[in-house]
């Protein structure tokens, strides 16, 4: 079996030294903590990133020093907020290589940037005998806000499946999509397989047939080099505690002239021109799908977190963690009835594997016990444990900081649970 | 945290490893199908009564080590109780087990071989993995037969 990933950035970057590595890591403070009496290694990262203090500073200091409401106050504080908040999403803009702010919807988190478009778009565009392509591997929030629309406006859900390494085939994308498929919502990284999909390429068939693509890149956006307008995907979604921001931070990003077409979905404040008894109407992109008083420390947060990846870069993180990846795989494949789930030739950033006779809950608990955080659980990815059989999988997921000692104690704790429970 | 082996104790790894009462029963209708939200674990227990008086209790499924010895050890201290007395013991298990009944000398008795998995009382998201065969026996004996879950 070839276990050696191969990432799509990252091979040009010279290998980190233990010096910078040990730097990054004084940039975030969890990182020096103690678990249950033993140095914490932080091995979950495709649930949630650490922040670095940049982060914890601004959204410290914007409750210090500005905290006011935005887009509203004449007063100076809200001036600041309005300022600040607005500089945050000028840098996912760059970050992200948007045309314009117009583009750039705040939200709470993926999921929410998903049933936005579900929503908005799906209700306003989807009718009977319309088809919504996803495949096999998707996370939950991009399985059921798709769900629910297509039972509302009678389209139909169908599944690009995946096959046992964990990849599509572009064979089956080309044969599934036709004149009947109106939007293709697909992951960039699979949360629960690593598996990279080939997006753009995804893209290029959608458009031939007149579907929208919409990448679910809350993994992705941390571990691959994002830029829509090459990509020309028409949705992109992602959060922002994934990157090492706050908790309740997302993006939407859409094509303006797509953007401009849909109604808004959530009704409220910030988001109205005039309101009427009779008749309300909207205000301009983005807002116009901002109701309400948004997260604005965790905004704020957000673009001083872009910021500080941008200076890591984003070459560096991919040529370390895939590294880490492949050292991972090599040293968890030599354990005695250890399984692999998930070994796509393009993948980045996590393990996930099942053990005979341990399931993933124990090794959890057994792995907290040494300061190791893993996940354990299905991943909110039902189908594909459904796939593969299990109920679930033990996943170590990868974040830049990460280690190959941190690793060698994975390794240390799997052995453990083995005499355990042998 | 305490040590892991007083989560672990021998008698479930035990239990883990070679469950009591694996399987079907396949004449009755007292079955019910559990469901654990967080991990998605799954299992079936089946009952059969002698009539106020259960005489068989077996389940199915997959589970951690500690969902599995708590539903093996389940089948055995069920066997041959009334169903007053078995939801009786469930109140007790999943009370002390939440926290709401102290572990005293007097419960710690009580529970007589259910005491050793008193020990997820340290671990609030194993919990449910501890009651979940108790949850779906309960739905088992008021012939509730699916949609029990841990919640």
């Amino acid at each position: 079996m070839n276990n050696i990933a191969e990432p799509k950035s990252g091979a040009g970057a010279d290998p980190v030294t233990d010096a910078q590595l040990a730097a990054w890591r004084a940039d975030f403070p969890i990182l020096g903590t103690q678990v249950h009496g033993k140095p914490l290694a932080y091995l979950d990262n495709g649930a949630t990133t650490q922040k670095p203090q940049v982060v914890i500073d601004a959204v410290s200091n914007y409750y210090a020093t500005t905290n006011s409401n935005i887009h509203r106050g004449v007063h100076q504080l809200s001036e600041l907020a309005t300022a600040a908040y607005e500089e945050g999403r000028e840098r996912v803009r760059s970050f992200i290589g948007a045309a314009s702010v117009q583009e750039v919807i705040l939200t709470h988190g993926t999921t929410e940037s998903i049933n936005l478009v579900a929503n908005s778009w799906g209700g306003a565009n989807l009718q009977a005998g319309d088809q919504v392509l996803i495949t096999e591997m998707e996370h939950h929030s991009n399985i059921v806000p798709w769900q629910m629309v297509c039972e509302r406006t009678g389209a139909q859900l169908v599944v690009i499946p995946i096959n046992d390494a964990g990849e599509i085939s572009l064979d089956d994308v080309s044969q599934l999509l036709c004149e009947r498929t109106k939007l293709v919502a697909i992951s960039h990284l699979s949360n629960a397989l690593g598996s990279i999909n080939p997006v753009k390429e995804v893209i290029e068939l959608a458009h031939q047939v007149g579907a929208l693509v919409l990448i679910d890149g809350a993994q992705a956006i941390a571990h691959i080099e994002v830029d829509v307008a090459d990509l020309d995907c028409d949705f992109y979604a992602f959060s922002g505690h994934k990157i090492f921001g706050p908790t309740g931070t997302g993006v939407l990003y859409g094509k303006e002239a797509l953007l401009e077409t849909m109604p808004p979905w959530q009704g409220g404040g910030d988001m109205i021109r005039i309101v009427r008894f009779e008749k309300s109407t909207w205000n301009d992109l983005p807002y116009k799908f901002e109701a309400g008083t948004p997260n604005i420390a965790g905004g704020i947060g957000l673009g001083v977190a872009l910021e500080y990846v941008t200076e890591v870069g984003l070459n560096n993180i991919a040529a370390h963690e895939t590294r880490l990846l492949n050292y991972a795989s090599e040293q968890l494949q030599q354990l005695p009835g250890l399984k692999l789930i998930g070994t796509a030739r393009h993948r980045a950033s996590i393990a996930s594997f099942v053990m005979e006779q341990l399931h993933a809950h124990d090794l959890g608990t057994i792995l907290d016990s040494e300061g190791i955080a893993i996940r354990a659980g299905h991943h909110c990815a039902m189908p594909v444990m459904q796939h593969y059989g299990v109920a679930a999988t033990a996943r170590a997921s990868f974040a830049f900081y990460n280690t190959i000692e941190e690793v060698d104690r994975l390794i240390a704790g799997l052995k453990k649970a083995v005499e355990m429970f042998a | 945290m305490m040590d892991l082996r007083e989560l672990y104790q021998d008698l479930i790894v035990d239990h883990n490893k070679r469950p009591r009462n694996f399987g079907k029963i396949d004449d009755t209708t007292y079955f019910a199908e559990g469901f654990n939200p967080l991990c998605g674990d799954q299992l079936t227990v089946y009952l059969k009564l002698d009539g106020d008086r259960i005489s068989q209790v077996t389940f199915e499924g997959e589970g951690c080590a500690i969902s599995t010895a708590s539903a093996s050890m389940m089948t055995e201290i069920l066997t041959g109780k009334t169903m007053a007395e078995a939801d009786e013991l469930f109140e007790l298990f999943h009370k002390t087990l939440v926290g709401e009944i102290e572990l005293d000398d007097d419960t710690t008795a009580q529970l007589g071989k259910l005491a050793v998995l008193t020990g997820v009382r340290a671990y609030p998201s194993r919990v449910k993995c501890a009651t979940l065969a108790w949850h779906t026996c309960q739905g088992a004996l008021h012939k509730q037969h699916d949609g029990i879950t841990t919640e």
